[in-house]
């Protein structure tokens, strides 16, 4: 089941990690991506630090990491597709990180919440 | 400027059609539709893309005493181009300069056998009118019940015949009035987009009539100003405010084509225009520092006020980005910058983007093509 942050990110939990990527009305603001920096695989991020960067043709926006862990895996792919992010957001992850705290992840907006926030 | 922007007349065609409004200018203008920016910009590179610049200022100027000569005079004393020498039914490009040789605005002029057609940009309008209004022996008139579409694209000339086949023996840089059904078209054969093209002036009450006539037409579509700019930076054409402003002079922003040999230096009607003096050593000398073109290595845009430096590390800053962003045609990264003028096309810089140095190459201008049919 996904989760949603206020900064439209989508969350889902997989094992003891979490999968991250951006709600097609993120996508739809954003306008065509056309770069996509990814963090480092290992690296460890506290909360609200950002660790994305998009382009779009609009503009140049970050990526924030939900919640404190370790960065496990990027979607590299992504950097010779960035277009992808556009095409198919819920199948265009970015990254997986460890939660520090394995319950983080509880306090997040369900879907119906999600909806109700972007109207 | 704290008022609220003022709205174009197809405000809700625009609405209607799914447009994204925004403001620019001092307008509430459409910024991108559904098909999103990246798909406006080819669809006008491959087909005809509409834009509505209504927010552009369009202008008369006409000699108090019937004299076109009088007023293509008093004009160059405020434009270093040549307009006396502009035949009936053409148009050309020129500069508003200040006096510290600096732009003031750029604008396209048209000689309509009695009197000038002037457009200039929306965010210029009231001070070129004043400025224009300090001319003795013409008449300012500005036009206030007319919009402004531009139908660019390499099928425009072929769509816009299907309602008004006199464009379709018009020239790169002709100016016609011409008949739709009763309504008096402005026709140019310009645009802004490197693309051979129209910009056609419509009285209010007709706007959305003409702009649903061509949009009914299958091969066009509304385009935004999202992909009005990246169409222009791919063109290699300078936005005003952006590329120069009135520190800038016509060398440093690569302008000095606009400037004739009359106006210049020992020409017949060598200067007399604001900043002569600086404009023209200048365009004698060279300048010191002239827009370029950049394309950044890898797939990151560099976007306007990015410092570039001469080396990977340390180094020292010797331009900033005036305009950047993604070309869609170009299929990458592009950006324009004032740059030393003595280094060469090809030349590697390096772009500071979030701490990292990006290597940037300077390449030619335009960045596409251009296919005016002159």
């Amino acid at each position: 089941m996904l989760k949603y942050t206020e900064d439209h990110e989508w969350l889902r939990a997989e094992g003891d990690e979490v999968v991250v990527g951006i709600t097609p009305h993120a996508s739809e603001q954003l306008g065509d991506v056309v770069f996509i920096e990814l963090p480092d695989e290992g690296r460890e991020v506290e909360a609200g630090e950002e660790v994305v960067v998009i382009e779009s043709v609009k503009a140049a926006s970050d990526i924030s990491a939900p919640i404190a862990g370790v960065i496990t895996a990027v979607n590299a792919a992504l950097a010779d597709a960035p277009g992808s992010v556009n095409d198919d957001p819920q199948a265009a992850w970015f990254f997986r990180i460890k939660p520090a705290d394995p319950k983080a992840i509880e306090g997040f907006m369900d879907e119906a919440a999600y909806q109700a926030l972007i109207g | 400027m704290t008022d609220d922007p003022r709205r174009i007349p197809l405000h809700n065609l625009h609405l209607s059609l799914g447009a994204r409004m925004v403001p620019f200018a001092g307008w509430e203008m459409p910024v991108q539709y559904p098909m999103g920016v990246m798909a406006e910009h080819l669809h006008t590179r491959e087909k005809a893309g509409l834009f509505d610049v209504s927010h552009m200022g369009q202008v008369l100027v006409t000699p108090d005493d019937g004299r076109m000569e009088a007023a293509a005079l008093a004009l160059e004393s405020l434009i270093p181009a040549d307009v006396l020498g502009l035949p009936q039914g053409r148009q050309r490009y020129g500069l508003f300069t200040n006096d510290a040789g600096g732009i003031l605005d750029d604008l396209m002029f048209a000689n309509r056998g009695d009197h000038f057609l002037l457009v200039v940009n929306a965010g210029c309008t009231d001070q070129d009118i004043a400025h224009l209004q300090t001319l003795e022996g013409v008449t300012v008139t500005p036009v206030t019940d007319r919009g402004l579409l531009a139908l660019q694209g390499p099928l425009a000339a072929e769509v816009l015949a299907r309602l008004v086949p006199a464009v379709a023996a018009m020239r790169f840089m002709d100016s016609q009035i011409l008949d739709w059904n009763g309504v008096d078209l402005w026709v140019s054969r310009s645009g802004y987009t490197g693309e051979d093209g129209f910009e056609i002036s419509i009285p209010e009450a007709r706007l959305a009539d003409f702009a649903k006539a061509l949009l009914d037409q299958p091969e066009v579509a509304p385009i935004g100003l999202g992909a009005r700019d990246s169409l222009r930076l791919e063109a290699g054409m300078p936005l005003y405010g952006h590329d120069m402003d009135g520190t800038v002079t016509p060398a440093q922003a690569a302008l000095g084509w606009s400037i004739p040999k009359v106006r210049r230096t020992g020409g017949a009607r060598a200067g007399g225009f604001p900043g002569a003096g600086i404009i023209l050593s200048e365009l004698a000398d060279g300048a010191t520092s002239v827009r370029r073109g950049l394309r950044p290595e890898g797939r990151a845009p560099i976007r306007e006020g990015v410092a570039i430096f001469d080396q990977a590390e340390g180094g020292k800053v010797i331009g900033h980005v005036s305009s950047g962003g993604f070309g869609p045609s170009v299929g990458g990264p592009m950006a324009m910058a004032r740059l030393p003028a003595d280094l060469v096309d090809g030349a590697t810089l390096h772009a500071e983007l979030r701490g990292k140095r990006i290597p940037v190459s300077i390449t030619p201008l335009p960045f596409v093509t251009p296919s005016y049919k002159r």
